[in-house]
């Protein structure tokens, strides 16, 4: 059986989409079968970050409404065999996500592949709420920055009572992943410190994703920045959290905190 | 029963108090029962199966007008436990029995109505006061104790007595309690303690980072703090009507 994540934020533009990209690219890099579900239903993103939107036949509102089966929805990753993607309609809207339907998908996911990984709408309605409501881990998406990080807190109130783990009485397993955490500024003080949203949001930290536009350009380029240079510093950062997710343990590198190698890159990079 | 009584036991009588809803009717009768239906009109079931006590002190009404009342009360299903305020010659056997010593837990909340008839209502008539009497509580205090960070939106309610938290109240969260609020973090978001009218209840926390802070009522918001308790251990109290802080440290 394998495990459900949900990528979730509460606010929009953090890098969920992004973030779910990444992580099932690093993932099914290191061998594992993961399937990537767009819960953005009206305004999917996914299958664009993943480059696969020429691709999308039928979606995840076709197989909840019995129009497709959810095998003729997957679309395969051509670059990684173990990486799927379950797309979300465009045309359609969230009203037509049912709770059972969506349940049925996810058991059915969970019973294929290792990792389900649900990419959320931002927001705290119908798709946000339902595409956590039966994640077994829920990473939360966070930029340095008051708003996200307030928005995040409203969201683990949220992942500790709304989802079935939190109805049952068990604990929700979460994760901070901070992204776009740009040293220079922090150093400022324009933004706020690692330690300042950690002491904020008490779950623990599975990654910092530094600001970079190895980022934008993957992105652009409809390719997980996980696949698109392995050795960036972003890619490196999600493939360390994506070990992380499975048990391993790995020093945290706060970049910026170590005046060496990440010093000099972005002390260059804010002049 | 056909057993006999082997022993003499004696039979124990306790003292209890409960809370009941108090209703003070207004003279002319007739204009305050409309309002009171128009109330119950748009929170059906408000009294049923509710302990409501008469308070009619200060009313120059006889015996007569009192039944007539307690019947009228009673075909809108408000069934009346007991009368406060009355001259010992004006009940009977056939009234509820005479309450004394009630003592006031502050105003019950009305369900909300839907928002276009509460608007006009609370134009037209002034709100039935119901502040809710007699509760003595004899055993201790209860409080709660909450060892999980309160998140951003959530809003806990203790109207019963002190909360304490371990951890911290986030931005966006909200703390309502009877009595005193502990807060062993940061308190980022509202601390609204001696909610149910208890002036000597006492907001605590170890680092004051809050968005508002209440006390019975009377409010400060973070900009009519002083600046300089930001991030400090600080306790608020009130004097009087005037609120007053101090450094815990």
């Amino acid at each position: 059986m394998g495990k459900v994540i949900v990528v979730t934020s509460g606010k929009g533009g953090v890098g969920k989409t992004t973030s779910s990209a990444a992580l099932g690219a690093a993932l099914a890099h290191d061998g594992a079968k993961v399937c990537v579900v767009d819960f953005d239903v009206g305004l999917r993103n996914l299958d664009l970050i993943m480059g696969a939107e020429r691709r999308v036949v039928y979606d995840l509102v076709n197989v909840i409404q019995g129009e497709a089966k959810l095998t003729q929805a997957l679309i395969r990753d051509k670059r990684l065999e173990t990486l799927y993607l379950l797309p979300a309609s465009q045309t359609r809207d969230k009203d037509n996500l049912t709770a059972e339907g969506v349940e049925k998908v996810i058991n059915a996911l969970k019973s294929v592949f290792d990792w389900v990984i649900c990419d959320s709408p931002a927001g705290i309605e119908r798709g946000a709420t339902l595409a956590m409501r039966h994640a077994d881990i829920a990473i939360v998406v966070t930029n340095p920055e008051v708003s996200s990080v307030r928005d995040s807190d409203r969201i683990i109130g949220l992942l500790d009572s709304k989802t079935v783990k939190a109805e049952s009485g068990e604990r929700m397993e979460k994760h901070l992943l901070l992204t776009r955490y740009d040293p220079a500024r922090a150093e400022r003080g324009d933004m706020l410190k690692v330690e300042d949203v950690l002491e904020i949001l008490s779950i623990p930290l599975l990654g910092i994703i530094p600001e970079s536009m190895d980022v934008l350009r993957a992105s652009n380029l409809g390719t997980p920045v996980t696949l698109a240079d392995q050795r960036s510093v972003p890619s490196v950062a999600y493939f360390q959290a994506a070990r992380r997710l499975n048990g391993e343990n790995i020093p945290m590198i706060v970049p910026g905190e170590k005046r060496g190698f990440f010093g000099k890159m972005f002390g260059r990079k804010a002049a | 029963m056909t057993s006999v009584l082997t022993q003499p036991r004696p039979i124990r009588l306790k003292g209890r108090s409960f809370l009941a809803l108090s209703l003070s009717p207004e003279l002319p009768f007739a204009d305050w029962l409309s309002r009171l239906d128009d109330l119950a009109s748009r929170s059906t079931g408000f009294f049923m199966r509710r302990p409501v006590v008469l308070d009619i002190a200060g009313l120059e009404i006889d015996r007569a007008e009192l039944r007539d009342l307690v019947e009228l009360l009673a075909a809108r299903h408000v069934r009346i436990m007991g009368i406060e305020g009355a001259r010992p010659s004006l009940l009977d056997a056939s009234l509820p029995p005479a309450m004394t010593d009630g003592r006031t837990t502050g105003d019950i909340e009305v369900p909300a109505a839907s928002e276009g008839v509460k608007a006009a209502t609370d134009a037209a008539a002034p709100k039935p006061s119901a502040p809710a009497s007699i509760a003595l509580p004899a055993k201790a205090v209860p409080s709660l104790v909450v060892t999980e960070p309160v998140r951003s939106g959530q809003s806990l309610i203790f109207i019963e007595g002190d909360v304490t938290i371990v951890g911290s109240v986030a931005s966006g969260a909200e703390i309502v309690a009877g009595g005193s609020i502990h807060v062993y973090g940061t308190l980022r978001g509202r601390a609204l303690a001696g909610t149910m009218g208890n002036a000597g209840a006492r907001i605590f926390c170890r680092k004051m980072e809050a968005e508002l802070v209440a006390i019975d009522g009377y409010y400060k918001a973070a900009e009519d703090l002083d600046p300089g308790l930001r991030g400090k251990a600080v306790q608020f109290w009130l004097e009087g009507d005037t609120f007053k802080f101090g450094s815990l440290a």
